[in-house]
């Protein structure tokens, strides 16, 4: 299995690495012509959403990836990959993918000292250690999302059809249950 | 700090990798410096270039001037101290700074000491030379280094000097006996768990971009491939003909170094780049501050 980490910013390399580590193969999408291989999954890291969201326009790969997800490529989104996804914002006019048809709030718990880290369930996964790094949050999502995780009653994990988001960095404690889940799924 | 708060801090220069962080003077230039993809910007009075003209000492920010471009822009925010000076830093951990750059830029505030940065919450990020300088500050407290280079020149060679010192010693490190590394930590004076761990790890235990002179897309792209996992650009950009184009060029070259065909396409029709001074040329070597 193949998986695909957009590397355009951020931390895609930590994605990679556990990506490797539990025997799946990894490419990092930078350019359109990257796009042209086969993979079975998609990447969306953290990092910064804007500056990602930029490069993606200008490398001319975000009305090809967009395709891809909408025709259901299976996707699995950190912290600036679920701005990526979600259809709108509540205090930011950018959007991107609007794949995911929820609202999010960015930068929701405020500046890096709001950053922190807890332990909450996953869906039907228990003790999940969640890191949140000026991370969003998801105020409102529509009918068709199932809610998997909630902190203090924000929502912070989502899937939708072919698309998992979270609000916090899954690749950054050693809990591999959620990326697991992920490429299980995939197969 | 707590363990816990380091590590978040630690986290947060994680998410900036691969990403391009810009010197601002207003929050106009903040605006521009996110729509042309910078991850973070630095708020600060004077680019590196006008307080090298000016002369003087240079001091923190005005706080005022630092809000402003916080409301700007969504991306987080560093702003400067001078080195040792805490009080500063207790200033801009008030105003809630995503990042504190204890920086050489400034006049220092003390010549034996650096601030002891694990004192903090906010995160820290420290000038380094060699390896001896990054671990000495990564043992004060700084979650992320940051090559010296020569600020305001527009001269990339002191910069490409350190990261090169860096990564040679970095080998010379993860080449040694285990029973070497206590010698290694007496000479670095540094402790011998840092050491440890670059030996292990062949890297810092943080994250590491490159600063000082960076001034063309080419600039950016020759420091990611001598291993800087991000960029700082100073006075690069708004002492340039077309900040926007030139900001947006740097910012594509970091994500896509080793193409030299886009690099190409990058360079093209940029303006005029900023007047570099050579480092035979200055009486000031910010680099020398701090060490």
């Amino acid at each position: 299995m193949k998986i695909a980490v957009l590397a355009l910013q951020g931390a895609f390399y930590e994605q990679e690495k556990v990506i490797r580590e539990l025997g799946a193969e990894c490419l990092e999408l930078r350019q359109p012509k990257d796009l042209s291989k086969t993979f079975d999954g998609l990447i969306l890291p953290g990092g910064e959403s804007t500056a990602q969201g930029k490069l993606l326009r200008e490398l001319n790969m975000f009305e090809p990836l967009r395709e891809m997800i909408r025709g259901g490529l299976p996707v699995l989104a950190t912290c600036a990959g679920l701005i990526l996804l979600a259809e709108k914002s509540s205090n930011d006019d950018r959007s991107w993918f609007q794949t995911l048809p929820v609202t999010v709030r960015r930068n929701a718990y405020g500046r890096q000292l709001g950053s922190f880290h807890t332990v909450q369930n996953f869906g039907d996964m228990k003790d999940i250690p969640m890191t949140f790094i000026r991370a969003p949050y998801i105020e409102k999502a529509e009918k068709d999302v199932e809610i998997l995780a909630r902190v203090d009653g924000n929502i912070v994990g989502v899937r939708c059809r072919n698309q998992l988001a979270l609000s916090f960095h899954p690749e950054l404690d050693s809990d591999r249950r959620i990326h697991r889940m992920f490429l299980e799924n995939i197969r | 700090m707590s363990e816990e708060r380091y590590q978040l801090n630690r986290q947060l220069a994680q998410m900036l990798k691969g990403g391009v962080i810009m010197d601002v003077t207003t929050p106009e230039q903040a605006k521009i410096a996110e729509a042309a993809g910078a991850c973070a910007v630095m708020a600060l009075e004077r680019i590196p270039a006008d307080i090298r003209a000016a002369g003087g000492v240079s001091r923190m920010s005005d706080p005022k001037m630092i809000r402003g471009i916080q409301e700007a822009v969504s991306i987080p925010v560093m702003a400067k101290c001078r080195i040792g000076h805490f009080v500063e830093a207790q200033i801009l951990e008030a105003i809630e700074i995503d990042y504190i750059d204890e920086s050489e830029v400034l006049s220092p505030a003390d010549d034996m000491f650096h601030i002891d940065k694990r004192k903090f919450s906010v995160p820290f990020v420290c000038g380094a030379k060699d390896l001896g300088e990054a671990l000495r500050r990564i043992a004060e407290g700084a979650s992320m280094i940051r090559t010296k280079g020569e600020p305001g020149t527009g001269d990339i060679v002191q910069a490409v000097r350190h990261m090169r010192r860096m990564n040679q010693e970095i080998a010379r490190i993860t080449s040694m006996r285990e029973d070497e590394l206590f010698e290694a930590a007496k000479e670095l004076r540094v402790p011998f768990e840092l050491v440890k761990y670059v030996q292990e790890n062949r890297k810092l235990p943080v994250v590491n971009f490159a600063a000082g002179g960076v001034a063309a897309p080419a600039d950016a792209a020759l420091m990611m491939q001598l291993g800087a996992e991000g960029v700082f650009v100073g006075s690069g950009i708004f002492k340039s003909g077309n900040p926007a184009k030139r900001a947006s060029a740097i910012v594509q070259a970091v994500t896509n170094y080793t193409d030299a065909k886009l690099i190409a396409s990058l360079s093209e029709d940029l303006g005029e780049a900023m007047v570099g001074i050579n480092e035979q040329e200055i009486r000031l070597l910010m680099a020398e501050r701090g060490k």
